[in-house]
């Protein structure tokens, strides 16, 4: 036992296992997601969504799994194989590295690096990228306007979604997760979120544009693009878009109760499970919103974004300097 | 796998021509969205030409479920016919079994006892609140917003169970008969009928509460495909599409059959044609639709349902007539050519859907994508009604 924690201690065991870890985690997170979204639309809607298989259709989410993976792996005649297949893969693999340096307890990151923050930032935005294989090589003309909106999109949202979280990165001086959670230890009232509401705002607002979520799920907006940049993936491929997608949103989600919400630190025993609760419940708010409002337009999109969340969180940022400033 | 693709990849007849009309003009994207299309609610198809997100130019392509209704016509007896016209438009089938049962009528100068036309009009607006409440939600589904659409089934299940007492079926009625209707009405049909409006008078705030005063959806309705005047006249347009605009056009108060001049509605308008108009237009017709219904319960006569001297073999005579009635959607016409024998000569059937979406294509020019699919859902096209 002590020779098994003694290996522990050596760095790259120690990654690995965390690796390991967070693959399980966010498989795990995947099939509960599932289950959970089309229970909370089932609410929603007024009726009492998945119940047929298993209690209260607990293994519907294992169903839909299995049904995805036995799936025949179609390619459409005229695509690009290699960008094709690469797209959803390369969608999926930086997750596992976001969730890295998320402090999930008060010693539990898979790896504490001083610029967390960066790394979290720099690899989500792969995702866009692709996106934008996918769009472009799977030779339809729907996925190609799909991923042309999500390059748009994601480049657009990144830009207030890096500025309010700066303002962060100034209160706490630090870009590294633990450091910015430790600052949040004391008491309810030191969360980021009640010293940055605004910042906070528009870091939920660009998470959910990052994200592809609804309202602003214009990528692959079904009622236009019918499914926008993975109009032509079926099985597995699809299969591991979605799983990215609900990873991301987890992702999202972790850096914003690590910023904001005071991470694994709660008003009282605090503990990783104030962190998943904090992370399922900005979940749950992401859900609500999906299946609550209609989608907005693409340049109603871009409007908000370059026309009141830019010039918003600028102003959020130079304050806080000089706030920061004034109190030195 | 073959080289060759086993089908042609340029596209068909409508989309080569579309293309050759293209060129020249820039770098455009020809998209072809249909038949088979989450927003074109059936089988309409549309070409539309894209500069970038810009639609440019759009076509609609018609003919995916023609059914021959009018030929099938001048192939049956007039009663072997009336089941047809619960499936030309299967969303609002009453209004089209009254145009083609009202032009016969009115060709035989036939009599219709007065408890069968309240129980018309009853069953008429009963159907056009269940029409107008699927429009609702299949337009804020082409929106983006999932919900609704589940709310107003909700409500449109309890409609259809109260149709179904007297008619029997649920979408595709066939309910009135020459002379009449061909049930009574039954006290639970009453009961349930003023249950539900009680219900729906509580739905209807709740509706506006959640969907009609959302900041996205005004944002994606507002100042979208201002329909104007002339351009509705130019096209035919009828129904909550030309009222939109703000012409009180409505055949039940223009030209009112039956008992309708009887009764009290107002006729709703828009004022600048635009999506959201058509929607407050839809919106305030459910209204005025409960109003009628309520007045027409409380002064439904006693007597029989049906005119007891017309006979089981009709033969019109010599002569046409045309017959207009006011759907869902706009005005709905019958055009009835008899040459006195068992079976129509000709019968025209006027769609109020065909020449609404008409104005798609010049409406939707110039517009994003994402207005175009709006455009087209706030003109509550159903296909088998156009295609006919």
């Amino acid at each position: 036992m002590t020779q098994i924690l003694q290996l522990l201690t050596n760095p790259l065991v120690y990654l690995l296992v965390a690796l390991v870890a967070i693959l399980t985690f966010i498989a795990l997170n995947g099939l509960i997601l599932v289950y959970v979204e089309r229970k909370v639309a089932g609410f929603v809607q007024r009726r009492p969504g998945p119940y047929e298989v298993g209690p209260h259709g607990l293994l519907q989410p294992v169903a839909d799994a299995l049904k995805l993976v036995g799936k025949q792996l179609v390619m459409p005649r005229g695509a690009d194989r290699i960008l094709y297949w690469a797209a959803p893969l390369l969608s999926f693999a930086p997750v596992a590295v976001c969730l890295l340096p998320i402090p999930f307890g008060p010693n539990l990151a898979g790896l504490d690096v001083n610029l967390g923050l960066l790394l979290v930032l720099a690899f989500s935005g792969l995702n866009v990228l692709a996106l934008c294989l996918a769009g472009w090589g799977s030779n339809s003309k729907y996925a190609l306007l799909g991923a042309a909106r999500a390059v748009a999109q994601s480049v657009a949202y990144e830009i207030p979604l890096l500025l309010s979280v700066l303002s962060v990165a100034f209160i706490s001086g630090s870009l590294n997760f633990a450091e910015i959670t430790a600052s949040q230890t004391r008491g309810l009232l030191s969360w980021n979120v009640f010293s940055q509401p605004l910042a906070f705002f528009i870091f939920f607002v660009s998470a959910l544009a990052e994200t592809n979520r609804a309202p602003f799920d214009l990528p692959e907006a079904e009622s236009e693009l019918t499914a926008g940049f993975h109009t032509e993936y079926s099985g597995m491929g699809f299969g591991l878009f979605f799983l990215a997608e609900y990873s991301y949103m987890i992702v999202v989600s972790a850096v914003a109760s690590v910023l904001f919400l005071g991470g694994w630190s709660g008003p009282f025993l605090s503990g990783p499970w104030w962190m998943l609760g904090k992370i399922y419940a900005l979940i749950l708010a992401m859900m609500w919103f999906r299946w609550t409002y209609p989608r907005v337009r693409f340049d109603q999109l871009l409007n908000i974004c370059w026309k009141w969340l830019i010039p918003l969180s600028l102003i959020n940022l130079l304050g806080t300097a000089f706030m920061i400033n004034l109190v030195r | 796998m073959p080289d060759k693709a086993p089908f042609n990849l340029d596209g068909d007849y409508y989309s080569s021509r579309f293309s050759e009309l293209s060129k020249g003009e820039g770098d455009t994207l020809i998209l072809n969205l249909g038949p088979q299309h989450p927003s074109t609610h059936g089988v309409l198809r549309v070409i539309v030409e894209l500069d970038g997100e810009y639609v440019k130019r759009a076509e609609p392509v018609l003919g995916y479920i023609h059914r021959m209704h009018e030929k099938m016509a001048e192939i049956k007896t007039y009663v072997q016919y009336l089941p047809n016209m619960g499936r030309v438009d299967y969303l609002h089938a009453l209004a089209w079994n009254w145009a083609y049962v009202g032009a016969v009528e009115k060709l035989m100068e036939l009599e219709v006892p007065g408890r069968a036309e309240y129980i018309r009009v009853i069953t008429c607006e009963l159907n056009r609140i269940s029409s107008h409440l699927l429009w609702w939600g299949a337009y804020v589904l082409d929106l983006g917003g999932f919900t609704p659409i589940l709310y107003a089934f909700d409500d449109r299940e309890l409609l259809m169970d109260i149709l179904q007492l007297p008619t029997g079926s649920r979408l595709t009625y066939c309910y009135y008969r020459f002379g009449g209707v061909s049930a009574d009405l039954t006290e639970t049909f009453m009961t349930r009928t003023r249950n539900f409006i009680e219900r729906f008078k509580t739905r209807i705030p709740m509706y506006h509460d959640l969907v009609t005063g959302n900041m996205i959806l005004r944002g994606r309705c507002e100042e979208i495909g201002a329909l104007p005047v002339e351009m509705a006249r130019r096209y035919g347009a009828t129904g909550p599409v030309l009222r939109g605009s703000g012409v009180p056009y409505d055949v039940r108060r223009m030209e009112p059959y039956s008992v309708y001049d009887k009764l009290e509605f107002d006729v709703p308008v828009g004022q600048n044609g635009d999506a959201m108009d058509r929607y407050d237009v839809r919106m305030a017709e459910l209204e005025q639709s409960i109003r009628i219904i309520e007045q027409a319960l409380n002064r439904i006569p006693d007597g029989p349902f049906i005119n007891p001297d017309v006979p089981d073999r009709i033969f019109p005579p010599k002569g046409e007539v045309y017959f207009a009635v006011e759907g869902a959607r706009g005005k709905i016409g019958v055009y009835l050519v008899s040459d006195g024998t068992a079976r129509p000569y000709r019968l025209k059937l006027r769609a109020p859907g065909y020449s609404n979406l008409h104005v798609f294509a010049e409406l939707a020019q110039g517009t994003i994508l994402a207005d175009a699919v709006s455009i087209l859902g706030s003109l509550d096209l159903v296909i088998p009604e156009i295609d006919r």
